[in-house]
C-alpha cells in the first residue's frame, strides 16, 4: 500500500505529473475519437447518397 | 514519386501501413507508460517532474513533424497540383495542433515547479505558441471560403509561409539566450542517461505511430467528403432533390 501511495505522490509533484498525463490522455483520446467519428459519419452519408442513385 | 499521387494507390499503401502503426503505437504505450511513470528513476534535480518530459518532448517533436508534413504537402500541392498532397496536409494539421497544445500545456506544468513560472516570453516558448496559432489559422481557413479551390490555395499558402517558423523553433535555443534547455539529441548522440532515454524513445515511437494511424483515418474521411461533394453535384445535375447539408 505504501509503495502505491508513494507512486501516486510522485515525490510531491503529483498535481503536475498527473495533470500532464491526464491532458495527454484527453488530447490523444480526443483527436482519435473525433477522427473516427467523422470518418464513420461520412461513410454513412456517402452510402446514403449513393443509395437512391443506384435504384 | 508521381505515381503515388493517385489517391487510390496512395490509400492502398496507407491502409496497409495503418494496422502496423496502430499495433506499434499500442505496444509502445503499453511498455512506455509504466517505464515513464514507474520504473525510470527520478531526476536528481527535477525529481519526478522529469516524467512530464516523456510527454512534453515527444509532443513537441510531433507538433513540428506534423507541421512539416502540412507544409510539405502544401508545397507539392501548389507546385504539381496533386490534390492528395493537399488532403494529407489537411489531415495532418489538426493532429499536429493537438500535440502542439499538449506540448505547451505540459511545458507549463513542468515550468511552474521547476522554473517557478509556467510561462516566460522567451524565444522557444513564443515560437511554439506561434506554431499553435499557425495550426489554428490553417484549420480555420479551410472552412472560410465558399470557393473550394480558392480555399485550398489559401490554406496551402498559409502553411508554406508559416514554415519559416519551423527552423526558428528548432534553433531558438541556440540563437537566443533562452530559459529553455538545449536539445537532448545532438550530432554527438543523446545527452541524457539511458534509463531516461528508454521511456523517451518509447513515447516518441508511440506518438509518431499514433499520428500516422490517425492521419490515415482522417485521410479516409477527407476523401469521402470529396466523394460526397461529387455525388451531391451529380444528384443535383440529374434533377433529384437533395436535402441540404
Amino acid at each position: 500500500m505504501e509503495a502505491l501511495s508513494e507512486f501516486f505522490a510522485m515525490g510531491g509533484y503529483a498535481t503536475y505529473v498527473w495533470t500532464a498525463y491526464g491532458l495527454a490522455l484527453f488530447g490523444i483520446g480526443g483527436i482519435l475519437l473525433i477522427s473516427l467519428k467523422s470518418w464513420k459519419a461520412r461513410e454513412r452519408e456517402f452510402t446514403a447518397l449513393r443509395g437512391p442513385s443506384r435504384q | 514519386m508521381h505515381k503515388y499521387a493517385n489517391p487510390t494507390r496512395f490509400m492502398k499503401i496507407a491502409n496497409t501501413v495503418m494496422p502496423w502503426t496502430t499495433a506499434i503505437a499500442v505496444i509502445c504505450f503499453v511498455i512506455g507508460l509504466p517505464v515513464a511513470l514507474y520504473t525510470s528513476p527520478p531526476d536528481y534535480q527535477q525529481g519526478d517532474t522529469v516524467r512530464i518530459m516523456y510527454i512534453h518532448v515527444p509532443a513537441a517533436w510531433l507538433a513540428l513533424m506534423a507541421y512539416m508534413v502540412t507544409a510539405g504537402g502544401s508545397a507539392v500541392f501548389l507546385i504539381w497540383r496533386h490534390t492528395i498532397a493537399h488532403v494529407i496536409a489537411r489531415a495532418s494539421a489538426p493532429v499536429g495542433a493537438v500535440f502542439c497544445a499538449l506540448c505547451l500545456f505540459t511545458g507549463m506544468l513542468w515550468g511552474k515547479p521547476m522554473w517557478g513560472t509556467p510561462w516566460v516570453w522567451d524565444a522557444r516558448l513564443t515560437s511554439m505558441l506561434i506554431l499553435l496559432f499557425l495550426y489554428l489559422g490553417y484549420i480555420a481557413l479551410g472552412d472560410a471560403f465558399d470557393d473550394q479551390e480558392r480555399g485550398d490555395k489559401a490554406q496551402a499558402v498559409l502553411a508554406l509561409v508559416g514554415s519559416v517558423n519551423v527552423p526558428i523553433i528548432h534553433f531558438s535555443v541556440e540563437w537566443w539566450n533562452t530559459l529553455h534547455q538545449p536539445s537532448i539529441v545532438t550530432m554527438q548522440g543523446l545527452t541524457i542517461n539511458a534509463q531516461m532515454a528508454l521511456p523517451l524513445l518509447l513515447m516518441v515511437g508511440a506518438f509518431q505511430c499514433f499520428y500516422i494511424s490517425v492521419v490515415v483515418i482522417r485521410l479516409r474521411a477527407e476523401l469521402l467528403s470529396a466523394k460526397i461533394r461529387v455525388a451531391r453535384q451529380n444528384l443535383a445535375a440529374s434533377g433529384v432533390p437533395v436535402a441540404a447539408e
